[in-house]
């Protein structure tokens, strides 16, 4: 009884606590950048393997379809550790670095492992945009080719809007994917939730007053990180089901 | 790239990719086993009549899908490991641990391929005197199978890219965490590249027939739909993009 005392006093402990509040920070921040350049990448992805089709442009179509297929069927993972060992390595500026609270060589990894995350996302974020572009009725292109609209025109201002406002839903459920996958950065780099919580589990002595790890603190501590986690991605998965719940579905049924 | 003493030096250590491959297919089998399991028995509970079996079922699935798998198996494994059990390897809690995520996913198609088949059907089938086990048996799932059907295989594919959740925990066990230990290791450092690249070729030779596989079966089950969708009514309680999501697989990734 007395460990789960010191894991408790541990997880109250006031620079814990920050510790782990900026792990959220950094999650939730990685996340969304992911999400966001995976979206612009994935769009210019998923349009050059769809409509590339003609003569010399062929190429781009191999090239995004062969991007999409390699990223796809091979781990996150992978891609973290080549990037560790083959990504450029960005020298920071050390106000930027401070401004994260880290070292300059800690950001130059957490930034290899981010590039090798948006890598990854885009390419199945490229996969969602294309099943939106597919689920775009072929007569909206006809019809704004009748009208004199050229096919970027038609792109830009007929077919895009649609399909983004298609996959919303989708793409909401592909951030909740991505926060679970920001978990991996926590192989290289101690920056996000799960790798704090890692390191954590390690020095957890310091705080508890024993001189090894109880279960007691694994318990504690992943419970939190759990708990944590869970808030944020179930309130996601919440407003993704209500964007899904079938609106005005009722009224042309009675109306047949 | 095409240095010859550096693919040489990959060859010297191929017996490390042969052991990573073979305990990622190994967690991946019964990995696999146990998700079905767990997915069938969830996802039967999911669609019972009995309101508590639905809590529980909604519940768990809930939890372990919004939770990181990584978690979930570092939770496991020091959890065990610290309670003072011997003998927990990283592998066997791998294998749990892949069980209990993606058993949670697979009970999710499970659930809405039963929920596919339209009300009417059971309902018919009662009033022929088939017992609510029957109709499951003989009646409702030869239905949802062909629709769960590529929804299972991309799980699959998720399935074995999550083997190395267990890198962090239990160590280097899996292909990917046996492929950085050679790349990062001494004296076979300077053939990373080519390290990474047989691993990466390994895995995308298992895991891409399987997502053509799925991405064929969908093709044909869209075409099918598109064929019968002035017959057949969706019931209310699954959404078209609820259903979308679940037959494209994209209704739960890694």
């Amino acid at each position: 009884m007395s460990e789960l005392m010191g894991s408790l006093k541990m997880i109250s402990n006031g620079s814990v606590l920050m510790y782990i509040l900026k792990g959220v920070g950094f999650t939730i921040g990685i996340a969304f950048f992911a999400v966001v350049l995976g979206i612009i990448i994935g769009t210019v992805l998923a349009l050059a393997r769809n409509y590339c089709t003609k003569g010399w442009l062929n190429i781009f179509r191999y090239i995004a379809t062969a991007y999409i297929e390699v990223f796809r069927n091979t781990p996150l993972m992978l891609w973290i550790f080549i990037g560790l060992v083959f990504f450029p390595s960005i020298e920071f500026s050390a106000e930027f670095t401070k401004f994260f609270e880290l070292s300059r060589t800690e950001m130059a990894v957490l930034f290899k492992a981010i590039v090798a995350l948006v890598l990854f996302t885009s390419s199945v974020i490229a996969e969602i945009v294309r099943g939106g572009l597919n689920s775009i009725p072929k007569g909206q292109f006809e019809a704004a080719y009748s009208q004199g609209f050229n096919f970027f025109q038609t792109l830009i201002l007929i077919v895009l809007p649609q399909t983004f406002k298609n996959i919303v839903p989708t793409l909401l459920s592909q951030v909740i994917t991505t926060i679970k996958d920001t978990s991996y950065i926590a192989n290289i780099a101690i920056a996000e939730l799960m790798g704090k919580t890692f390191q954590l589990i390690q020095i957890a002595p310091r705080y508890t007053g024993f001189t090894t790890q109880n279960v007691s603190d694994v318990f504690v501590l992943c419970g939190l990180a759990c708990v944590i986690y869970f808030a944020i991605n179930f309130t996601l998965s919440c407003v993704v089901r209500h964007m899904q719940k079938p609106k005005k579905r009722t009224a042309p049924a009675a109306a047949n | 790239m095409f240095d010859a003493e550096k693919w040489g030096l990959v060859w010297t250590h191929r017996q490390t990719f042969i052991d990573g491959t073979i305990s990622t297919l190994l967690m991946a089998l019964f990995g696999l086993a146990l998700a079905m399991a767990i997915g069938i028995v969830v996802g039967l509970m999911a669609t019972s009549h009995t309101k508590p079996l639905r809590a529980i079922a909604r519940v768990y699935v809930e939890i372990i899908q919004n939770t990181p798998v990584m978690l979930q198996a570092l939770f496991l494994f020091y959890a065990v490991t610290f309670a003072g059990v011997k003998g927990f390897s990283a592998l066997i809690c791998g294998i749990i641990a892949l069980g209990i995520y993606h058993g949670a996913y697979i009970s999710e198609v499970i659930r809405t391929g039963i929920q596919s088949v339209p009300k009417g059907q059971s309902e018919a089938a009662y009033s022929q005197g088939f017992g609510q086990i029957a109709t499951m048996a003989y009646i409702v799932l030869p239905q949802t199978i062909k629709i769960i059907l590529p929804p299972m295989v991309n799980q699959v594919v998720n399935l074995i890219k999550n083997t190395s959740c267990m890198f962090l925990a239990g160590g280097a066990v899996d292909l990917i965490s046996r492929t950085n230990a050679f790349a990062v290791g001494e004296g076979t450092g300077s053939a990373a590249g080519q390290g990474y690249i047989i691993g990466g070729v390994i895995f995308f030779v298992i895991c891409f027939p399987l997502s053509m596989l799925a991405s064929r079966w969908e093709k044909k089950l869209k075409a099918r739909d598109v064929a019968t969708v002035t017959v057949r009514k969706k019931p209310d309680d699954v959404t078209d993009a609820e259903l979308d999501m679940i037959i494209s697989g994209k209704g739960g990734e890694s």
